[in-house]
C-alpha cells in the first residue's frame, strides 16, 4: 500500500459492489426499453429484450448470492457494521456534525435500501415473468411495485453518482471502491471514528 | 483483516436491519395495496412527469408486441379486409374507413398485467356501422381480428363487439393512432383487458364462434372481462 493511504474496502466488498452495479445498469437499460414507449418503438424486438432482461436479472441475483456465500463471514461482518447505528449516526442523520465510522449513516441507510430493493426487484420480477404464464402468480400491483422500485432506485443512484463522481469533498471515496485504499487524511476527516489498520 | 469498526462503550442499535426488513415487508405487502394507492396519486404524479420529461410514459402506457418488428402503416397501400361469413366482402381504404359514421368516447384502458390508463379519448367507427355494408350471414356469431403483427389474432363475439363502447379506433387523444398504439386501426373494448384490444388490425373475418387467440393459447381467458377474468376477482 502506498504511504499515506489506508485500506477502506476489502476485495469481497468491492466485488459485491461492482457485481451489483454492473447488473443494475444492464437491467436498467433493458428494462427501460421495455418500459418507455419511445424506446419500444426504436427497439421493437420485445421478446428478445424481455428474455435478456429476465435472464440477466436471474444471473445478477445468482452472482450476488455467490459472492455472499463465498465471502462468508467477511460479508457477514460488513453487514453487521452496516446495520449498527450509534448516537453519532442518528445525530448525523438529523443533519448535525458527528464523527462517523468506516460507513457514515447515509451509506448505511443506502446499503439497507439497496439490499431490500434487490430482493423486491427479484420477487416482483419473478412474479411478472411467471404471472404471464400462470394466473396464480398474477397480482394487479406487481408491475407498480417493480416500476416504483425502479424510480426510487434511480433517485438513489443519481445521489450516489453525484457524491461518488462529482462532489469534491466526497468523490475521493470512489478510489476506495475501485483500488480499495483512500488517503489517510481524507479518512480522518470523513470517517473520524474509524481506525483503519495500517500495514 | 482490513479494518476494525469502532464499537466499544457506545451502544449501537440495529437500525439498518430494521430499514431493510421494513422495506422488504412494505414492498411485498404492496402487492395487495399498491394499485389502490397508485390509483389515488397517479394523476398528479403523471402531470409532473409529463412536465419534466416528455419521454416518460406519463399516462401509463407500455407497449407490448409479440413479433420482431412493429408493423409500419402506409396510407397509400393500406386497406382493411372484411370477409368470412358475409354477403359482401369489403376492402376499405384508410379514407373509405374514415368516411364511415364516426363515434368518439372517453374510456379507461386496463392491461391484464395490472397497469391502467384513465381517460383515453378514442375516435373510430362502431362495429354496427363498420359491418353494415358487408352484411354478416345469419350463422356468424363472432369476429376474428387479424393483426398485421404476425401471428397476433384475437376474437370477440358479435354480442361483445356490439356493446355500446366498443369500436375500431383510428384516433387516440385527438391524434391519428401512433405506430406503437396500433396504427392505423385497433380494437377498443374498455370492459376487456388490453390483449383483446387488437392493434394493427388489417383483416376482420366473420366466423361461427370465437377460436383461440394469441394470448389465449398461453392460458389467458377468452372472455377477458376487467376484474373478473384471468385470476382477478374470481
Amino acid at each position: 500500500m502506498k504511504a499515506g493511504y489506508v485500506r477502506r474496502f476489502s476485495r469481497v466488498e468491492r466485488l459485491l459492489h461492482w457485481v451489483n452495479a454492473l447488473g443494475f445498469f444492464f437491467l436498467l437499460a433493458t428494462g427501460l426499453i421495455l418500459y418507455l414507449p419511445s424506446l419500444s418503438v426504436l427497439v421493437a424486438r420485445r421478446q428478445l429484450i424481455q428474455s435478456l432482461h429476465f435472464w440477466s436479472g436471474v444471473g445478477w441475483l445468482a452472482a450476488l448470492a455467490l459472492v455472499i456465500v463465498l465471502g462468508g463471514r467477511r460479508v457477514l461482518r460488513t453487514a453487521r457494521e452496516l446495520e449498527a447505528f450509534d448516537r453519532d449516526d442518528l445525530r448525523w442523520l438529523r443533519g448535525g456534525k458527528a464523527p462517523q465510522g468506516r460507513f457514515n449513516a447515509g451509506q448505511k441507510i443506502n446499503a439497507a435500501l439497496t439490499a431490500a430493493f434487490t430482493i423486491l426487484f427479484g420477487v416482483s420480477g419473478l412474479l411478472l415473468w411467471f404471472g404471464e404464464q400462470d394466473t396464480r402468480f398474477r397480482f394487479a400491483s406487481t408491475v407498480i411495485l417493480h416500476d416504483g422500485l425502479m424510480y426510487v432506485s434511480l433517485v438513489l443512484l443519481v445521489g450516489h453518482l453525484y457524491l461518488a463522481l462529482i462532489h469534491p469533498a466526497t468523490r475521493h471515496a470512489l478510489r476506495g471502491m475501485t483500488l480499495g485504499t483512500v488517503r489517510e487524511d481524507w479518512a480522518r476527516r470523513h470517517h473520524g471514528k474509524w481506525t483503519p489498520e495500517r500495514q | 483483516m482490513d479494518s476494525t469498526p469502532v464499537t466499544g462503550e457506545k451502544e449501537t442499535r440495529r437500525i439498518g436491519r430494521g430499514v431493510f426488513l421494513g422495506t422488504v415487508a412494505g414492498g411485498l405487502s404492496s402487492l395487495w395495496w399498491g394499485k389502490a394507492v397508485w390509483g389515488h396519486i397517479s394523476s398528479p404524479v403523471s402531470r409532473v412527469a409529463e412536465a419534466i420529461a416528455p419521454i416518460l410514459p406519463s399516462k401509463g402506457w407500455r407497449i407490448y408486441t409479440v413479433a420482431a418488428m412493429m408493423p409500419v402503416f402506409d396510407s397509400a397501400t393500406w386497406n382493411l379486409k372484411i370477409g368470412g361469413m358475409v354477403e359482401q366482402p369489403q376492402e376499405l381504404s384508410y379514407e373509405q374507413l374514415r368516411a364511415l359514421p364516426q363515434a368518439s368516447q372517453v374510456s379507461v384502458f386496463h392491461c391484464v398485467t395490472g397497469w391502467t390508463v384513465n381517460g383515453v379519448h378514442w375516435r373510430g367507427v362502431r362495429f354496427k356501422d363498420l359491418l353494415a355494408a358487408a352484411k354478416p350471414l345469419p350463422g356468424a356469431r363472432a369476429l376474428e381480428f387479424i393483426s398485421a403483427e404476425k401471428p397476433y389474432v384475437d376474437y370477440l363475439t358479435l354480442e361483445q363487439a356490439m356493446l355500446p363502447d366498443v369500436m375500431l379506433a383510428w384516433e387516440m387523444d385527438g391524434k391519428p393512432l401512433l405506430q406503437e398504439h396500433g396504427a392505423p386501426v385497433r380494437v377498443v373494448i374498455p370492459d376487456m383487458y388490453g390483449y383483446k384490444n387488437v392493434k394493427w388490425v388489417e383483416e376482420i373475418n366473420l366466423v361461427r364462434s370465437p377460436e383461440v387467440g394469441y394470448w389465449e393459447q398461453y392460458g389467458y381467458d377468452n372472455d377477458a372481462w376487467v376484474g373478473r377474468s384471468n385470476g382477478y376477482g374470481t
